[in-house]
């Protein structure tokens, strides 16, 4: 199995992956090293092909929804809300206010879940394990609440199309509002905890740097690029669910450190004031939280027969705790199952942002910054390329020889006539 | 050199740990054995956490009232009901069964609920408290 050349090796051609203890999900890194400093480095997804998107394409549009939620064991809603989001678009459902509300509110408690389960993760990473501890013990109290709201701490089965299943009411809000300040406290906490701690400073700052110019080349989303200071957030930029209606703003690392490095230190910055953003938020969504009904269509019989009838392509957004999230659906009518399902999860923009994060790094700063995009390889991995038990990966120059292989043999059929 | 962490590590040496110590407070030889002493009178379990109100847990199934309309069985995501057609009625797999309740909204009889009930491990993926027929 060989998956790319090394033409001139320098000194010393190292892979790690794709199953290693420093990396949580199967990936693999081919680098070229010299000592201890990486001089090219380079690396193959697709280890953790799942079919997810086959399975897809056998169920009809409500078991899809559960099905979505499954592609990520952290982001639960995420791509649930994507999915549902291009198939409201094909049916042309009005989803009401008052779902939208809840949908965002879902959403905005999995960011401070994500964020903090990522902090634990890069503290681990660097050897810092009480503060991984810390992390965790903080995220427990969001998990509790989103059991609490849901009915489950991970797959929360909220969403349907057209709306959302269960309801936030006004009894509820005083539980929420009492971890809303825990969630203050442990704001000031994990920042003291992190960014003032000189361990971390020195791991952290200037390593792993995605400078803006980079980062505007590789279209990386989310925290990644919010911390090279790229200004992209999709709630901002092409509000959905409730975000039209909030006071929300893209969360840069100079509003705290007054300054954009690129550094994984700035990716700790960047997460850690999105969780004070979505505490805010949280709270300006339920002080606004209009009343009425839940769901375009209540009854999911009703639902399943529009969506028979329904035809059309759409694409489907969501601002993931990792960045954007897009779902393409396409229906026709007649047929319970979508026609055509892609996912585009979003570390599948952000990988390509660990090319200039590791060259000139040192071997031993590998886990943090593979771990400073917040990978999510599982739910990305679409493809796997398999011939005759051998896996390999398609140059540009062997496509383009298939391509022109193509032309040829349709000119031959062609004259043939 | 700032460690900002250590006023609150020493202050965790005074509380008690923060995760409920279920089954036992302490790790036993075996969990078997711990069962088995349970059922004897021996020793006792500690209890879980109370479930939440809206916790999803283990189906239950009211048999009379369903109709065998088979709804259920068309947004089941995870393949986990069947139908018996014989009699008009259907088969819960609770080993396969994702907890999502999408059934229970699309049951015109309301036959079906999902109960807080969450402790359904078992050997057997076909062991009789995993299939759930009345």
């Amino acid at each position: 199995m060989k998956t790319i050349e090394v033409k001139k090796p320098s000194g010393y051609f190292t892979q790690i992956g794709p199953a290693h203890p420093a990396l949580k999900e199967p990936v693999m890194f081919n680098l070229d090293v010299e000592g201890e400093r990486i001089i090219k480095a380079d690396f193959a997804p697709g280890m953790s092909h799942r079919g997810i998107e086959w399975m897809g394409l056998r169920r009809n549009c409500i078991q899809v929804i559960y099905l979505a939620e499954r592609i990520c064991g952290i982001c639960g809603i995420t791509h649930s809300i994507s999915f549902v989001r291009a198939v409201e678009q094909i049916a042309q459902i009005q989803v009401p206010v008052r779902a939208h509300y809840i949908r965002s509110i879902v959403g905005e408690l999995e960011r401070i879940h994500s964020h903090l389960l990522w902090a634990g993760v890069a503290a681990h990473e660097l050897g810092f394990d009480s503060a991984f501890y810390l992390a965790w013990r903080v995220r427990e109290n969001v998990m509790d609440l989103v059991e609490y709201l849901t009915g489950n701490r991970v797959h929360y089965a909220m969403i349907q199309i057209g709306g959302v299943r269960r309801d936030i009411t006004r009894e509820q809000f005083p539980r929420i509002e009492e971890s809303m300040k825990f969630f203050d406290n442990a704001y000031d906490q994990l920042a003291r905890v992190f960014l003032d701690d000189t361990t971390v400073q020195m791991r952290c700052r200037d390593c792993g740097v995605l400078t803006y110019e980079e980062a505007r080349q590789l279209c990386p989303v989310g925290p990644t690029a919010r911390a090279s200071g790229i200004k992209k957030d999709v709630r901002v930029d092409h509000p959905y669910a409730g975000y039209a209606d909030l006071d929300i703003e893209y969360m840069t690392p100079d509003r705290l450190t007054g300054e954009v490095r690129g550094d994984v230190y700035d990716r700790i910055v960047v997460r850690l004031l999105e969780v004070k953003q979505s505490i805010a938020l949280v709270r300006q969504l339920l002080e606004q939280m209009p009343d009425g009904p839940l769901l375009a269509i209540p009854k999911p019989a009703v639902l399943l027969a529009k969506l028979k009838g329904a035809a059309g392509e759409a694409v489907g957004r969501h601002e993931a705790p990792r960045g954007e999230v897009m779902h393409y659906v396409r229906l026709e009518a007649g047929k319970d199952e979508p026609v055509s399902w892609k996912v585009k999860a979003s570390s599948y923009s952000n990988y390509l942002s660990w090319i200039p994060m590791m060259e000139g790094e040192q071997i031993a700063d590998i886990p943090i910054i593979a771990a400073s995009i917040d990978p999510c390889i599982s739910c990305t991995d679409r493809v796997a390329l398999v011939q005759d038990g051998n896996r390999r990966v398609l140059t540009k120059a062997e496509l383009h020889r298939l391509s022109v292989e193509k032309t040829r043999r349709i000119q031959a059929s062609l004259s043939a006539r | 050199m700032t460690f900002p962490i250590v006023p609150d590590l020493l202050s965790s040496l005074f509380k008690k740990p923060n995760t409920n110590p279920f089954p036992a407070p302490q790790l036993p030889p075996t969990v078997t054995g711990l069962l088995d002493e349970v059922n004897q009178g021996k020793a006792e379990l500690n209890p879980p956490v109370p479930a939440p109100e809206r916790l999803r847990g283990k189906m239950t199934y009211n048999r009379e009232t369903c109709i065998g309309c088979n709804l259920c069985i068309k947004v089941c995501p995870a393949h986990a009901i069947e139908a018996i057609p014989a009699v008009k009625k259907v088969r819960f797999y609770v080993s396969q069964c994702i907890q999502c309740g999408q059934c229970t909204e699309i049951c015109p009889k309301q036959c079906l609920a999902l109960s807080g009930e969450f402790l359904n491990a078992s050997h057997d993926r076909y062991d009789r408290s995993l299939i759930v027929e009345r």
